[in-house]
Parts: structure tokens; sequence; C-alpha cells
């Protein structure tokens, strides 16, 4: 990561970062990290100069600001979710170190966004993990908690990327969110796995990633063999090493905005 | 920093780390050319001419703007293509069958992607000449370990080039395979690293803000071209990037 390239696209976006930075001078940034510091520091710099930047400023477009309330939110149910379901005895100690991963992740994305968004942050909703009554035993059964998981992060995966257009105004936030939704990506893989299904998501149905008709909504659209503008599964039909539900992994499609809340709001309390 | 178990790796640098793992595949370049999809002698990793220096092979410039991008991905998308199809070409002894099926799945994601790259800029980024002499296809540990190094530096190429892309679409279709490459990089940490948090642990992931890797196309095709014949040639694209 180039903290230069950084800075110097935001100023692309904001021409006064330099002066909202007040105090962090170009000078005394740079002179204050070695070499080899830099990469490993870069992401908080980032985070800490998106804040300045933006976060107490009406410089974000409206539009930002929408996507990344829209992403706290989700990030909020994620993190109430492992949270609540943290060291629980029902979870098994071959995936106890991922579920603790992934709870830290959620919760750094909390605070990152939440940084980021300053006053403008929307408060923590209250959470219902039944889901209105839908799941009995969420955190002692590890098969409904695992469940769950796996489509709380292929849904949040599909939610980023919906957003990822609206984001384009602001390249630097962008980014940032591309990193988030392939974090959201790499728990999703690792969910399914630990429950024998693939990594990537075959088709449009609950039933083929091995999960109730309750989340079938979070799987539609994901059967689409067409990018853009090309039904691939035909273009490769001489293709023998190719297979439709091979087109239809490749590619993990978008959720609208309205498309995701209806599907969390039976989580919302 | 939160204190993580299992860690298989310490670095402290994601960019160095990822510029060693590619150097534990790479080794010195020895050479070749000759087009891999038409090398149909699986004891090969590649078409080697007689002498045994490389030659610097022919230029292939990368388009500015959004075709650029995009030529830059059919660059990765067919490096990786060619990869997992020598795999399969060429398997390790006693890969087991679930193996199998995990390279054929990635193998077939990465053909559709390099169709679809190839149907978009094929007419402005030619089918490139690959060689994988450096990587060891005998071996699990190699095959896993350059895999995971190609999937781990797509995911940070898509990552780092969205914020240039112009169109909307475009951005949306990046956005569309980023995640599966990130769900075979996921993938692949677990088998290197079973039952750790290696697949998203603190070498791939930022622990304090949970930021996946994002590198620049400046830092990326040098990584790349370590096993492409042709030279790719990237200062139009870069420096049409704003």
């Amino acid at each position: 990561m180039n903290l230069q390239n950084i800075l110097s696209e935001i100023e692309k976006v904001d021409g006064e970062i330099f002066d909202r930075l007040a105090h962090v001078s170009r000078r005394g940034l740079f002179s204050s990290l070695t070499k080899k510091t830099i990469a490993a520091a870069a992401p908080a710099i980032m985070a800490s100069a998106l804040t300045k930047a933006y976060g107490q400023s009406s410089s974000l477009p409206q539009g930002v600001k929408d996507v990344l309330n829209f992403a706290l939110t989700l990030e909020y149910l994620e993190y109430r979710f492992y949270d609540a379901g943290r060291n629980l005895s029902m979870i098994p100690n071959d995936y106890k170190a991922a579920f603790e991963l992934i709870r830290q992740h959620e919760q750094v994305h909390v605070r990152l966004l939440k940084s980021v968004l300053g006053a403008d942050a929307v408060a923590e909703p209250k959470f219902d993990f039944s889901a209105k009554g839908t799941f009995n035993d969420t955190f002692s059964n590890f098969a409904t908690f695992s469940a769950i998981a796996q489509t709380l992060e292929d849904t949040g995966v599909r939610a980023y990327k919906g957003q990822a257009p609206n984001l384009m105004p602001a390249p630097a936030i962008l980014q940032v969110a591309l990193q988030i939704h392939a974090t959201e990506a790499a728990h999703a893989a690792n969910v399914r796995y630990m429950r024998g299904q693939k990594g990537w998501i075959t088709g449009g149905t609950a039933a083929l990633q091995g999960l109730p008709l309750v989340v079938e909504g979070n799987y539609k659209g994901e059967e689409n063999l067409t990018q853009a503008g090309v039904n691939l599964a035909t273009a490769l039909a001489g293709d023998s090493r190719v297979t439709a539900q091979m087109v239809s992994q490749a590619f993990d499609e978008p959720l609208s905005k309205s498309d995701v809340l209806a599907l969390v709001t039976p989580f919302l309390a | 920093m939160e204190n993580v178990t299992n860690r298989p790796e310490t670095t402290t640098s994601e960019a160095a780390a990822s510029r060693r793992s590619f150097l534990r595949v790479a080794g010195a370049a020895a050479v070749t050319g000759g087009l891999l999809t038409a090398c149909s002698n699986a004891d090969q990793t590649s078409v080697v001419p007689a002498s045994g220096a490389r030659a610097a092979g022919p230029m292939v410039s990368l388009p500015t703007g959004d075709n650029g991008i995009l030529g830059f991905a059919y660059v990765l998308e067919q490096l990786e293509a060619a990869f997992y199809e020598m795999v399969l070409a060429k398997p390790y002894p006693n890969m087991s069958s679930a193996d199998q099926m995990l390279w054929m799945d990635i193998r077939g994601h990465e053909i559709i992607h390099r169709a679809l790259f190839k149907a978009a800029v094929g007419a402005l980024v030619p089918q490139l000449t690959f060689d994988f002499s450096s990587i060891d296809f005998n071996s699990r540990a190699s095959v896993l370990g350059a895999a995971e190094a190609f999937e781990k530096v797509g995911v940070g190429a898509y990552n780092g080039a969205g914020k240039y892309i112009k169109n909307a679409d475009y951005l949306t279709l990046a956005g569309k395979i980023v995640s599966v490459e990130t769900r075979h990089h996921s993938i692949l940490r677990e088998l290197q690293y079973p039952h750790s948090d290696a697949f998203a642990g603190p070498t791939i992931v930022t622990s304090d803000t949970g930021l996946h890797l994002a590198y620049e196309p400046t830092f990326v095709l040098p990584i790349a071209q370590k096993y492409i014949f042709e030279t790719i040639d990237a200062s139009a694209l870069v420096s049409s990037l704003a």
C-alpha cells in the first residue's frame, strides 16, 4: 500500500484535504515513519486521514454517507451476532479461532465506518437473532449458528457489491469499501467450508448452499449466467472443463439496498 | 493488537510478504515461450526454446483508461487460468478427489473470467504465453503455495484498481469477480493452514481496520511479469489513471 498515492487520491476528490489534515503535515507524517513501517501502518493512517478529511465536514456527498450508514448497519448486525456467539461451548474448538477473527473484523469495520461518518453515523439498532422466532437455537446449536453466519456473510458480500457504484465520487472510500467487501468474502468462504459447502455460491437457491428455504431470498439472482450481455454458459458450451454451475459460481451477484434491508429486517428487534 | 492464535505467519509488511511468497515460487527465470494452451505435453510446464537464457518477449502495451484496466485484468485472468490448466494437466502424485474437484472448480472459474475479458478486450490485448517452470507441479505444497500467491495478488489487484474504473458497469463486473477470487484465496489458505485464522489473518487482513489487501497496478505487474514471456508495458495505462 502506498501512502503517498492514497493521499494523492483523496486530494483529487477533496482538494483541501491537506488543510483539513491541519496538524498532520505532509512532511511530519512521512518523517515520523520509516519505510519499513509504512506498509503496516498505512491502513490505520488511511482511516485516520479519511476521518479527518471527511468525518466532521460536509464535503462527503450525501450518497456516500448513505452507503456508509447502510454498511454500518450491516456491520453492527454481524458484530453483535458474533459477539453474542463468542466463546460459546457449542462452537467446535477447530473453528473458535476463525469465529474470533471474524468477530474482531466486524468490530473494527464498525469502528472504521463510525470514524469516517463522525456525527452522521447511525445509531446501533437492537437485534433479534431468533429472526422473530424463525430460529430458536441460534446460540445453542452450532448448525444453526454457522448457517446464519454463512447467510450473513454471503449476503454482506452481495450488499457491499451493490453499493460500489454509489461510492465512485469518493475513490478513496470506494477502495476501503472494496477491501471490506473482500474481507467479508474471505469470511463467507471459510464458514461455507467448515459447513461442508463449497467456498463459492452455486446457483440461486438456499438448498444449493445447504441452507433452509427461509433464506431463499438471500441467494436469489445468484443463478445468473449472463455477464456483460454474454451468456457465458452458452459461449463456453464447447469447453468440457466448464459447466453452467461453474459459470454461476464464478461471479457473485450484487443485491440492491432495498433487497438487503428486506432480508435483514427480521433480525431487527 | 489482538492476540491471534495459530498464526502461521508473522510479517509486518503485507507487500513484503507477498513479494516473498512469489519469490518462493518464482525462482530463477528459466526460459520459455510457446503457447501454453496449445501445449499438449503434460510433462512440460511450458514450451522451452533451445537456449538457456530467457530473451525478452514481444512488447504488449496495455491500452489507457477503462480498457487498460480491463486489459490488466485480462492479463491476470490469463495467468491464473493457464496455471490451473497446468495443475490439472500435470497433477501432483496422489491428488485426492477432493483436491481434484477443487482445482477443477477454480480452473473453470478462471477460464470463464478469461473468456469474459477476452470478449471485452481481446482485440486490444493478445493471448499471452506463460512460463511456470519455476513451480514444482509434483508437490502439493508447491502448487497450493503458488495458487495461494496468485489468488492473493489477484484480489489485491482488483481491490486496488476498482477506484480507477470510470464505467459503473465495469466496476460492478470487477466487483462480481473479486469476491470469487477472494473465496478461492480463503479456501486455499484454509487448506494450507487448516483450522486456524489463516484465511483472513493479519498477513491478509489488517487487524485494526479489517481491510483486505489492495495493490496498485504498478505493484502487481512486475510480480505477474515473472511468469509471462511477453513484456507487459503499462506505462500508458498508468499515466492515464486519475
